[in-house]
């Protein structure tokens, strides 16, 4: 039976692969660069889902018009965030900051509970249901949206990071932060603006996201731990590694779930993280410390 | 609002009402209101089951409201119910610290829980305390199997549901001359939906059917695409899924997009969104034709029609966890009316004796055999055109069934 299904089990790995890449894009850029470890990645996921959602309930926005809107409205949520709660909060270490961000995350959840209700929430704009015959299969088309953003958006953020000022800045400080300090580079500013465009990448993927699948509160975590793993199987902070390890789940949770059944699928994942981390250790695109 | 109470809560109405009662009942008791009855509603209302939760306890709530505005407990001089709110968080280790809280602050007795690992541990608690507990959904048989005297439940377990779900799926297929063979089981792999799939395995064979899948998925799934191509492929006749909510509905819609389409039924049993009125409102395309067999309310009952309306002008979802909720509080305070006290042995033994009919459901007298209530059954719901309407037994039933589905048109 599996032969048949081969084809489209590839090319339906891709697609969600695309999806985790999507999610994984903000959190590579936090956690590779700001050594972040952003607990609070998956609410700040579902409030953008929720945004989006907002949206297209009241008024009709579909979710890929509502993107260009939601982007910058998280940046500064984003930027906010960093500057005024996880920084001050954090005070410098680490552990702090990761208990802010669970903080936050809690926070987060238990307000979107009391405001939106504890109801599953989907949207059925006319976009989301057509699908392309594949012959194998049909290929619904916000996969192939979400697969092509994907692209687009781990190449922006590439460019961003390696040939702008800002890029420059955020590698800086991430490198020698004392350092990109006495060179002028207010560090609390790119803190917050790298923190600002993870947070935007995410609302991004949220738009992207929505069409094929579903929001309520804790519709974050079904792609936290994947995201995670994304993250640190491309390397951290390396955003063509976060997309090819993206891809690479998809298609290895695909074909495990094809030939071992969707509960072992998992499995398959975190054997082939394994052996990834085994032969390299820094990630598929990571740079050797 | 959908605010989190943690503590004691007692409604401005509610309020009013007891102050007014206390006016009246002056001359008889010498100015001196009875003392609320504090009963516990323990609930998921946060975490992945918080809208389960957050349903039964707008349901409970409302019962009791009613019960207050029509006087009270009468045999005890009119007291008022009052409920005290506890969150469960989904962690059956959250419910036993939750139900020795409710314990601490007086309540008579307890009801809710929802899931079953939540009220295994719960009931478990209670019994501790000599709480009486009223169990809402919790189908896991073992909840009324551990000699647990203080342990009731209103609704059928997951035998009773199983049982009358085959048979119904049996009667309805002989009359349609046994179009259905071949069954693909989709179910997630915790125990309701693991146990659901070796249940069926064992008995669907001996029922005249053929299983070509069986595939079980974890809880939350991202993506049906596999699933629906591996069913697909199999050409059932019926596809039985056994799943949460969240993943049914997406399931669902993944079926559509796949063109999954049986020759007969999708025929869920305890479906988690199968019978959801937001699910069939919401997508009326793909949830159509889809069948349930479940929790659900007799709509005919003039009860059920107030009820409806009221759930209707809240602007509340119509589901069957409101349902139960409302009818196991009514059921709790007509065994405290009869037990004329709040001693907890007095009212275990009231409830053990119930034989209470005025609820919304479509079951007989209460009858609790070592704390089932044996006059429950699910009945067969399906959705047509954005409604859940209830199809068999046909005492009870809202619309005729279509078995089988009309093929794709």
């Amino acid at each position: 039976m599996s032969t048949a299904l081969l084809l489209p089990a590839l090319i339906g790995g891709l697609a969600n692969g695309a999806v985790y890449a999507l999610v994984a894009l903000g959190l590579t850029l936090v956690y590779g660069v700001l050594h972040i470890i952003n607990f609070a990645h998956g609410s700040l996921l579902m409030l953008a889902l929720y945004a989006a959602w907002i949206l297209w309930a009241a008024m009709g926005v579909s979710p890929y018009v509502a993107l260009p809107v939601l982007v910058p409205l998280f940046f500064v949520l984003g930027y906010g965030l960093q500057r005024w709660v996880i920084g001050p909060a954090g005070h410098g270490r680490e552990t702090n900051v990761l208990l802010v961000t669970l903080g936050l995350s809690i926070v987060i959840d238990n307000l979107a509970l009391a405001v939106f209700g504890p109801s599953t929430r989907t949207t059925s704009i006319p976009l989301a249901t057509r699908t392309i015959d594949l012959g194998v299969m049909y290929l619904p088309l916000p996969k192939l949206i979400a697969f092509a953003a994907a692209l687009v958006l781990s190449g922006l953020l590439w460019l961003l990071l390696t040939r702008t000022d800002l890029g420059r800045a955020i590698r800086a400080v991430a490198r020698e932060s004392d350092a990109a300090r006495l060179v002028g580079i207010r560090v609390t500013h790119i803190h917050a603006a790298t923190f600002g465009i993870g947070t935007a990448s995410v609302a991004a993927a949220a738009c992207l996201l929505l069409p094929s699948f579903y929001v309520s509160p804790d519709a974050g975590y079904a792609f936290v731990l994947v995201a995670f793993t994304t993250v640190v199987m491309g390397g951290m902070g390396s955003f063509p590694g976060a997309l090819l390890a993206g891809l690479v789940i998809g298609v290895i949770e695909s074909l495990s779930g094809l030939w071992f059944g969707p509960s072992l699928a998992p499995v398959g994942i975190y054997a082939v993280f394994a052996l990834v981390l085994l032969f390299r250790p820094t990630g598929l695109f990571g740079a050797r410390a | 609002m959908t605010r989190v109470q943690k503590k004691s809560v007692m409604g401005r109405r509610s309020l009013i009402a007891g102050a007014g009662a206390a006016t009246l009942g002056a001359p008889l008791i010498a100015g001196a209101a009875p003392a609320p009855i504090k009963i516990g509603l323990l609930q998921p209302l946060t975490g992945f089951l918080a809208y389960d939760g957050q349903q039964g306890r707008k349901g409970a709530l409302l019962a009791l409201e009613e019960i207050n505005a029509a006087g009270g407990i009468k045999s005890l001089g009119g007291a008022k119910l009052q409920a005290v709110v506890a969150d469960a968080q989904a962690s059956p280790a959250t419910a036993i610290s939750e139900v020795d809280r409710l314990a601490g602050e007086g309540v008579v007795a307890i009801q809710g829980g929802f899931a079953s690992d939540l009220v295994l541990a719960a009931t478990q608690q209670a019994a501790r305390h000599g709480l009486p507990y009223m169990v809402d959904v919790g189908v896991v048989d073992q909840i009324v199997q551990r000699g647990l005297n203080n342990v009731f439940r209103f609704a059928p377990g997951f035998g009773k549901v199983t049982a009358e779900g085959l048979a119904n799926l049996v009667a309805l297929n002989d009359a349609a001359g046994k179009p259905a063979k071949t069954v693909a089981i989709v179910h997630e792999n915790g125990a309701f939906g693991s146990g659901m799939a070796k249940l069926l395995h064992e008995k669907l064979p001996g029922l005249g059917f053929k299983i070509v899948a069986t595939i079980g998925h974890p809880t939350p799934e991202r993506d049906f695409t596999n699933i629906a191509l591996q069913v697909k492929q199999a050409k059932p006749d019926l596809i039985i899924p056994s799943n949460y909510k969240n993943d049914y509905i997406l399931m669902a819609l993944t079926f559509a997009q796949q063109h999954v389409r049986p020759k007969v039924a999708i025929y869920s049993i305890l479906g988690g969104a199968a019978s959801n009125a937001p699910f069939a409102a919401q997508h009326p395309r793909v949830s159509n034709d889809i069948m349930d067999c479940n929790h659900y309310y007799d709509p005919n009952k003039p009860l059920s029609k107030a009820f409806a309306a009221k759930v209707a002008a809240n602007k509340w979802d119509l589901t069957y966890e409101l349902m139960l909720n409302y009818s196991v509080m009514r059921v709790l305070a007509d065994a405290i009316e009869r037990a004329a006290s709040t001693d907890k042995a007095k009212l275990i033994a009231a409830i053990a004796a119930s034989t209470y009919s005025d609820t919304i459901m479509p079951y007989g007298p209460t009858k609790f055999v070592n704390g089932q209530n044996t006059g429950a059954a699910p009945v067969n719901t399906q959705i047509q055109k954005g409604v859940v309407e209830v199809i068999f037994p046909k005492a009870f039933a809202s619309a005729k069934p279509v078995f089988p589905i009309p093929a794709a048109g």
